[in-house]
């Protein structure tokens, strides 16, 4: 196993002692199949362990240790350190207001996920003894690319449309807002209308498509977010050109 | 939460700069100006028909012209990357699941480009 130092420059802010956020730089020893997360993990082990990050599984699966890395949204636990050069910059999250070094404040994000209903709303409720709602394969592949989304936020971190309107649902709740309505089991499409069709919903995006290129699970956020364009705007012409034709 | 988070700003007018692929994003929607522009071309156009054979006549020499032929190249090649762009991004807006598969991104493309060549050669058979 081959060793190289790198300089690794970490974004350090201090919300009790700090006016404004610094670079603080650390030379590590790296082994080569290190992640950027395992250059952290040397600092706060060996250097400095009063650097704050977030991280949990190591295997790209939580989405904990979403971080700007020489300026790209990257998942720190799948940045891989042969693929930079000595010098690493990191960041935490853009567009998120910084907690303390590379902790964000994520509690817009949540509120946003949780307005949306990410959960089945059945068309009717029926006890167990009915038994499993059926699906097949063709309506499972339907939106089955959406379920991998592992609320990482990488896609609100690119998003310059998050970044200048912060009301912006954003693309990770929107995408699994039409996860769900894309269920052949799922009834609730009206309810998650009232939020992703207003106007801090889908219209807000003018489909930069940055989220799905820094997906690190290969969703397609950008797509699911112009496919809900259509079918609000199909509602739309449906209500006032049809109002005698059901929803 | 801190009781003081830092909040970075963004500029309002230089977001772009900071990333390639917002670079191309401005340049998708910025094209689209000059296929806004030669609408105004095609009004003058319509405007020169209704005053008579002279004015058109007149409105075609000006088309002719150094400056005309110009515009008409920065346009078209404007509206080719303005097309081309959406183009390419058209399987995501209207992915097409035939029974458990979707067809392939590279083959809505391709029927758009095919569409696009079609009309286009119609075009040009009319206006021959």
């Amino acid at each position: 196993m081959s060793e190289r130092q790198i300089q690794l420059e970490v974004l350090r802010y201090n919300p009790e002692t700090d006016s404004e956020p610094r670079y603080q730089s650390y030379s590590v020893p790296c082994m080569n199949e290190w992640v950027v997360l395992d250059a952290l993990n040397y600092v706060k082990d060996n250097l400095d362990p009063t650097l704050s990050y977030r991280w949990s599984c190591h295997m790209a699966v939580c989405g904990s240790c979403g971080m700007m890395i020489n300026g790209e949204p990257k998942l720190a636990c799948k940045a891989f350190i042969h693929e930079y050069t000595d010098q690493i910059r990191v960041d935490p999250l853009a567009n998120f207001p910084i907690e303390r070094d590379l902790v964000t404040v994520v509690e817009d994000f949540i509120a946003k996920l949780a307005s949306v209903k990410p959960y089945l709303i059945p068309k009717k409720d029926q006890p167990i003894s009915a038994g499993e709602f059926k699906q097949t394969p063709a309506e499972l592949k339907k939106f089955k690319q959406y379920t991998l989304c592992i609320n990482c936020m990488l896609c609100y971190a690119a998003c310059p449309q998050y970044g200048l309107v912060p009301e912006f649902l954003g693309p990770a709740a929107i995408a699994l807002a039409h996860r769900y309505n894309q269920d052949s089991r799922d009834g609730g499409r009206d309810e998650r209308q009232e939020v992703v069709a207003s106007d801090v919903g889908v219209w807000e995006c003018s489909f930069v498509g940055a989220c799905s290129e820094v997906c690190p699970k290969h969703v397609d956020p950008a797509g699911a977010l112009q496919q809900v364009k259509v079918a609000s705007t199909i509602d739309w012409y449906k209500e006032h050109l049809m109002p005698w034709v059901k929803k | 939460m801190s009781c003081k988070p830092y909040v970075r700003e963004v500029s309002k007018t230089t977001w772009f700069l900071s990333q390639p692929r917002y670079k191309r994003y401005m340049a998708r929607e910025v094209t689209c100006i000059f296929i806004f522009a030669y609408t105004f071309l095609l009004i003058s156009a319509l405007g020169s028909l209704a005053d008579g054979p002279e004015a058109f006549q007149e409105f075609l020499n000006a088309l002719r012209s150094p400056l005309g032929v110009l515009f008409n190249l920065v346009v078209l090649i404007a509206a080719v990357y303005h097309s081309m762009s959406w183009f390419n991004v058209t399987p995501q807006a209207m992915p097409i699941q035939r029974g458990e598969e979707f067809v392939p991104g590279h083959i809505i493309v391709g029927a758009h480009y095919g569409a696009w060549a079609l009309v286009s050669l119609i075009v040009l058979i009319l206006g021959v």
